[in-house]
């Protein structure tokens, strides 16, 4: 992105004053190098997220944004149904509710390694990944609606967890409000078998161990210290959360112009939050956040199996488990003035600080744990949540690296097993189904996640507490 | 006369497939090929089974994602892969045949999900005489 088209407020605030149609400012969060190396159609977006209507504040930009389908990726906007406020299917993406949950084991590094093998083949067996894998449950209709209502709570009430698992997730496990009979059949017989499955793409099931510490208070009040090992899964709402995006992109596109909705373009696709088709989305959209919170933990369960087999004497509970494609009806302060706003986050992890009163007792002093998946054999990162960022963005930070390069580019400069083989070679051991599909997701083909979470950290939307490293990589 | 192909494009997080041909039911096809192209070497499926396919849209370009959609949705249902496409179109009505075989890991190396078809650089015009473009954005 060319920065002369922007206004630099701070080392890593960029502003866009208001032209056009815009209705409020345009702010991105980031680096200098990160700017430059932007997609211009980040600009686009951001700015036409700003021209929609019952805006909040500002578009903000996180510093991981970059080209999406309407909204940037890494967008955060926030809207008020009183001043004719807008939802967006695009503004909150197809894979509804992906995020990121991360599980103590207990264990050491030194306690994992030897075995590492055997665990990585027992998750791989364990775990469905890759396009057209199923899962073991089958759900009836009426199971199905369960799911949708109840979300974790639901697969907990099926045996798959404890209730103290709940209390370590967004939204305590099942996001309220939620409509089952607002999803459509096609999205329902989607996801019929696809319950406890990883999906493909940048999906993953990862054994990590905690490399470095930032905030040894922060890491010491999360439990988290340099060699202990965890597992984090990064998964979303599979089939009912794609089909819900499917069905609601084109019900907004074709609606806009009834609702009087000028759209500069048809990506940007909404309705109002008091209409039909804005409270209709919203029903499905929560139940496909519930669809997303079961599959993790489902998904847990069968890590628990795995682990129980492999390495007995670990004991895998919560972190935390955060989502980063959502729209959520939060409290904000806007001016001094306390409003209830509809906040999409597309590509944005929630990131509430310290005394948030929708965070558990265990992260009311330090704030909420914020999970930063990386890609295939790099390293993630936990940071905490802030007291500024409620100013700055609305609660919200970063959410992982985009792609430096393209799918097709990187098919043609590598090849699967030897992606394999070299991350083997550093202790990395990866399993998929599909070797094309390790190709394309090869470590140099996404953006340094560390310069993503450096400016998160820098700009005050998240502190960085710790840096985890990757031992074994389960793939869809 | 330019030859009926597909083609993908670049998109930041995800792929743009587009469909060329010399009518606007070639395009169509040809853009699923491409969708099929995301997913594995569409030559590489053989044609065993056949979907039938239909679908109706207020205008081409919501069609196009329509049908791309459609096939998305039946290869997650059925388990099915796709390598041959019958396109009839009828003012903004589709009718389709899809040959295809079910998903083998193993042989087909599937690469990645497509979640879906977006309205993201959406787009099905008549260019340079009798060259018909049909594409979009496929999030995956």
């Amino acid at each position: 992105m060319d920065t002369s088209l922007l206004t630099r407020k701070s080392e890593h605030e960029w502003w866009i004053a208001p032209f056009g149609k815009m209705r409020v400012p345009a702010v991105i969060y980031a680096s200098e190098a990160l700017v430059r190396d932007m997609d211009p159609k980040v600009h686009e977006q951001v700015t036409n997220v700003a021209a929609l209507p019952g805006i909040v504040k500002a578009s903000y930009a996180m510093p991981d944004a970059h080209w999406g389908y309407g909204f940037p990726i890494g967008g955060v906007a926030a809207f008020d149904p009183e001043q004719g406020g807008v939802v967006s299917a695009g503004g909150v993406g197809f894979d509804v509710s992906c995020g990121v949950r991360c599980l103590f084991t207990g264990l050491k590094r030194e306690e994992v390694e030897p075995v590492k093998k055997e665990l990585a083949d027992a998750l791989f067996y364990k775990v469905p990944a890759g396009l057209g894998s199923t899962g073991r449950i089958r759900l009836s209709d009426a199971e199905m609606d369960a799911m949708l209502l109840g979300g974790a709570r639901w697969a907990v009430e099926r045996g798959y967890g404890t209730p103290e698992d709940l209390e370590r997730i967004e939204e305590h496990g099942c996001m309220a409000d939620a409509r089952s009979e607002e999803v459509s059949q096609q999205a329902k017989h989607r996801q019929r078998d696809e319950v406890g499955t990883l999906g493909s793409g940048n999906h993953y099931l990862e054994v990590q161990y905690v490399a470095e510490s930032f905030a040894p208070d922060v890491a010491e009040a999360f439990n988290l210290h340099v060699g202990d090992v965890v597992v984090s899964v990064h998964c979303g709402s599979r089939g009912l959360g794609h089909q819900i995006g499917t069905d609601f992109l084109k019900k907004m596109a074709i609606a806009a112009g009834q609702y009087g909705i000028e759209l500069p373009d048809r990506e940007l696709a909404c309705a109002p939050i008091n209409s039909a088709i804005g409270q209709s989305y919203l029903g499905a959209m929560r139940a496909a956040i519930n669809c997303a919170l079961a599959n993790r933990q489902v998904i847990t369960h069968l890590a628990r199996q795995t682990f129980a087999e492999v390495l007995p004497q670990a004991k895998l509970s919560l972190l935390y488990d955060v989502s980063h494609n959502t729209c959520k009806v939060e409290e904000h302060s806007v001016d001094g003035e306390r409003r209830r706003l509809f906040v999409h986050r597309k590509g944005a992890t929630r990131a509430f600080g310290p005394g948030h009163p929708d965070l558990p007792a265990v992260f009311q002093a330090t704030g909420q744990p914020v999970l930063i998946g990386g890609s295939m054999g790099t390293a993630s990162y936990i940071l905490v949540g802030t007291h500024e960022a409620e100013a700055l963005s609305f609660s919200s930070s970063c959410h992982g690296a985009g792609r430096s390069m393209s799918r097709h580019q990187a098919l043609k400069q590598w090849r699967g097993q030897h992606v394999v083989d070299q991350l083997a070679a550093e202790g990395i051991l990866i399993r998929s189904p599909s070797m094309r599909g390790v190709a394309e997701e090869a470590p140099t083909a996404y953006k340094d996640v560390g310069a993503v979470v450096d400016a998160a950290d820098a700009a005050g939307l998240s502190r960085k507490v710790a840096k985890l490293k990757p031992i074994v990589c389960i793939k869809g | 006369m330019i030859p009926k192909r597909w083609e993908h494009f670049a998109h930041d997080a995800d792929i743009g497939v587009r469909g060329i041909g010399t009518t606007k039911g070639e395009a169509f096809e040809q853009a699923a090929l491409g969708l099929t192209a995301v997913i594995t070497d569409p030559q590489a499926v053989e044609g065993r089974e056949k979907v039938e396919i239909t679908c109706e849209a207020p205008d081409d370009e919501l069609l196009l994602v329509d049908w791309l959609n459609a096939l998305v949705y039946e290869m997650a249902t059925r388990k099915l892969l796709f390598g041959r496409f019958e396109v009839h179109l009828n003012d903004h009505c589709l009718q389709a045949q899809a040959w295809g075989e079910k998903i083998e890991a193993a042989r087909h190396q599937p690469a990645v999900e497509v979640k879906g078809a977006t309205l993201t650089c959406l787009h099905v015009g008549q260019e340079d005489g009798d060259t018909w473009v049909a594409q979009c954005v496929v999030d995956v």
